[in-house]
């Protein structure tokens, strides 16, 4: 009897065991499906391209820190939350406090990693589920932040970011714009629209690529290398899968467990920071239910909720056709709510797809 | 044991000297809005019912519901009512969910003002002892005449809060000044500025003849000014918004937002609690309902405002 451990296994059947495969079909339809309703409104050209692309880059970057913890078998409920308490934090201390903004930016992450440490080793101490400890810290999150904005301002959107942050090393980092000179020259040549009227006159409809797409890229590769390519991934993936098999085998599930829910934080926080650095503002409302979008994109992406399954690119892709649908239907003209019910109706589809392929390929009953 | 719940017991105690409501002996009125934790746009009235509650030596509570649900607002209100205050104000954000509870009080012998959202008849029609607000539909024709008068004849109304049915009258008010049906016009945009932005940008790149725009407070106001701004159209487009903050005070000066309509919200907060105490304790009250707005800023008015914006303006 051959160990199946050393058993050939054909490229298809490689290729449709992979988590991913589901949103990559997804991907695909989504784009064929806008292409033929909104092919012509604008959608496909650099400036359509940009708007969609920003959006998609957004739910990715939290959909990465989400992707990692889920497949470590854990939940963070917090994340809408965390979001909005790091943009607070980073306003108050800037423009209330006098603070230099990049001190203020590594303040935040400083505290918001240490929330999201905490948030791992109550998990972990208390044998509480996730579920429940991130949903505590979902709202005591937004209680605080509401609360210190209020406090501290007595409003609760702060402005004047923009201002504190005029030259700044670390706040061009979250929300500069990228290779100016290269879309100035690509609309000198013709290549790109540039405004014809108005202040803008002469610059390019789009100005270049900005920070928080390179932040999601980054974090993408970074996830998909981490999850691929390390012993590190290949902890997360057992600590998920069976958290005491994997303890037998040295893996320590607590530590990794730990490090994903400051990762998840991570991401959290460079969203904030992104999001206050490009509006020169933050709010007490920012991230409303972003943990939510977060999962579905993670869901969509291929991965289980039970941990142990799943791909960073998938969930890459998840954030894609997220995007793409709530931005693409906009385009197509549609009535501005139907998005609601088009992203339901993926998601539903998504999951039974995901599921059908992994029984398949599997033998699952 | 013993040490935890002692030290429990004192921290509870300690946090609640930090979150003490707005006064002192006295009447005690509550204040309930339809507004989520979240929305900027109150604090205005929260710093109103305090300053009010210190001039006039009682106590005023707000609360909401924390999500904005209005189903969780109605209980509030029964809630509210069964611990017999000397006074309600509340908003009329949904006359059919509210009607039930409203009414309850009143019978109870609660006096209420209505405030905010809903009108002079349905505040009537609650036995409500007044209301102070801006007629939403009013509001939002008066800023589509202005548009309608510099020429605009195709509009977006960016609708953040579009659960509030208040919000949508504002829409409405706005299209039938134009003399155009509402319709996809108006955007659910929801609340992220990334996403506002992004579906006012997909918007106006779609529908090349929008000449105006109307925004329903900072929510929307903020990421749709990033978006024309990113459009080349700030100044070019006619652009309106309800409410004031810092940012849309500066966006005035430059030109880049034409009005914003002021429902002056402090005087919402403050009124009522004035005219409660006064009512409580001598049996006085105004004869008709206030109009705290709509006040249309502009360029021309902006500095009286500027300075108190999103505080008590």
């Amino acid at each position: 009897m051959t160990d199946e451990r050393l058993k050939q296994v054909s490229t298809l059947r490689r290729a449709m065991i992979r988590p991913e495969l589901g949103a990559i079909c997804g991907t695909i339809l989504v784009f064929v499906f806008f292409f033929m309703i909104a092919g012509d409104s604008g959608m496909f050209s650099p400036e359509g391209i940009q708007n969609w692309g920003v959006v998609s880059a957004q739910f990715a970057i939290i959909a990465v820190g989400a992707c990692l913890l889920m497949i470590a078998g854990e939940f963070d409920l917090s994340v809408g939350s965390m979001i909005g308490f790091a943009g607070v934090v980073i306003a108050i201390l800037s423009v209330h406090m006098g603070w230099p903004v990049w001190l203020s930016i590594i303040a935040a992450f400083v505290v918001c990693v240490a929330l999201g440490a905490l948030n791992g080793f109550l998990v972990i101490k208390t044998g509480l589920p996730s579920f429940i400890v991130t949903l505590a810290f979902l709202y005591i999150l937004r209680g605080l932040t509401i609360w210190l904005s209020v406090m501290t301002t007595r409003q609760t959107i702060i402005g004047g970011v923009k201002e504190a942050a005029i030259g700044d090393p670390l706040a061009f980092l979250f929300g500069g714009v990228i290779f100016k000179d290269l879309f100035q020259w690509f609309a000198d040549m013709g290549w790109i629209d540039a405004f014809t009227r108005g202040s803008r006159i002469g610059q390019p409809v789009v100005e270049g690529v900005p920070m928080l797409v390179v932040w999601a890229l980054a974090l993408v590769i970074f996830g998909h290398w981490l999850l691929t390519k390390t012993r590190f991934g290949n902890w997360i993936f057992a600590s998920g899968g069976d958290a005491q098999a994997a303890r037998y085998v040295g893996v320590p599930v607590n530590r990794v467990k730990i490090l994903m829910f400051m990762f998840t934080a991570f991401c959290a926080t460079v969203f904030a920071t992104c999001q206050v650095m490009e509006f020169g503002s933050a709010a007490a409302d920012r991230g409303l239910l972003k943990e939510f979008e977060a999962i579905i994109c993670v869901v969509i992406g291929g991965a289980l909720l039970t941990g142990g399954y799943g791909s960073v690119i998938g969930a890459a892709l998840g954030a894609l056709i997220f995007g793409v649908v709530q931005q693409g239907l906009f385009f197509a003209g549609a009535e501005s709510s139907l998005f609601r019910v088009f992203l339901g109706t993926i998601l539903i589809l998504a999951v039974i797809m995901n599921t059908y392929i992994r029984r398949m390929i599997t033998g699952e009953r | 044991m013993k040490k935890t719940l002692t030290a429990i017991a004192a921290a509870a105690i300690a946090f609640a000297g930090l979150t003490g409501t707005a006064s002192a002996e006295g009447e005690k009125f509550v204040l309930i809005s339809h507004a989520p934790d979240s929305d900027s746009w109150w604090n205005t009235i929260k710093n109103a019912i305090k300053i009010a509650g210190d001039q006039m030596d009682v106590t005023v509570d707000y609360r909401n519901p924390s999500t904005g649900d209005l189903a969780d607002m109605a209980r509030i209100v029964e809630q509210t009512a069964a611990t017999n205050p000397d006074g309600i104000i509340v908003t009329i954000a949904d006359f059919n969910v509210l009607k039930g509870p409203i009414m309850d009080a009143v019978d109870r012998g609660i006096p209420v003002i209505t405030i905010n959202s809903g009108t002079v008849e349905q505040s009537v029609e609650l036995g409500a002892l007044m209301h102070v607000g801006q007629p939403e539909y009013d509001a939002g024709f008066g800023a589509g005449k202005r548009a309608a008068a510099a020429g605009a004849k195709s509009f977006v109304c960016v609708n953040h809060y579009i659960t509030n049915p208040a919000s949508v009258e504002r829409c409405r008010g706005f299209a039938d000044a134009l003399g155009v049906e509402l319709g996809s016009q108006m955007i659910d945009s929801g609340m992220d500025p990334s996403e506002v932005k992004n579906k006012v940008a997909a918007y106006l790149k779609t529908h090349k003849d929008v000449d105006a725009i109307l925004t329903l407070g900072p929510n929307s106001a903020h990421p749709t000014l990033a978006a024309v701004r990113d459009a080349g159209l700030a100044g070019e487009i006619m652009f309106g918004t309800f409410d004031l903050s810092g940012e849309i005070a500066d966006a005035i000066k430059k030109g880049e937002i034409n009005f914003a309509i002021d429902q002056q919200p402090y005087l919402q907060g403050y009124l009522p609690v004035v005219i409660l105490t006064n009512y409580a304790r001598y049996g006085v009250l105004p004869s008709g309902n206030i109009n705290s707005g709509p006040g249309f800023i502009t360029k021309d008015n902006i500095a009286l405002v500027e300075k108190y914006a999103g505080e008590f303006r």
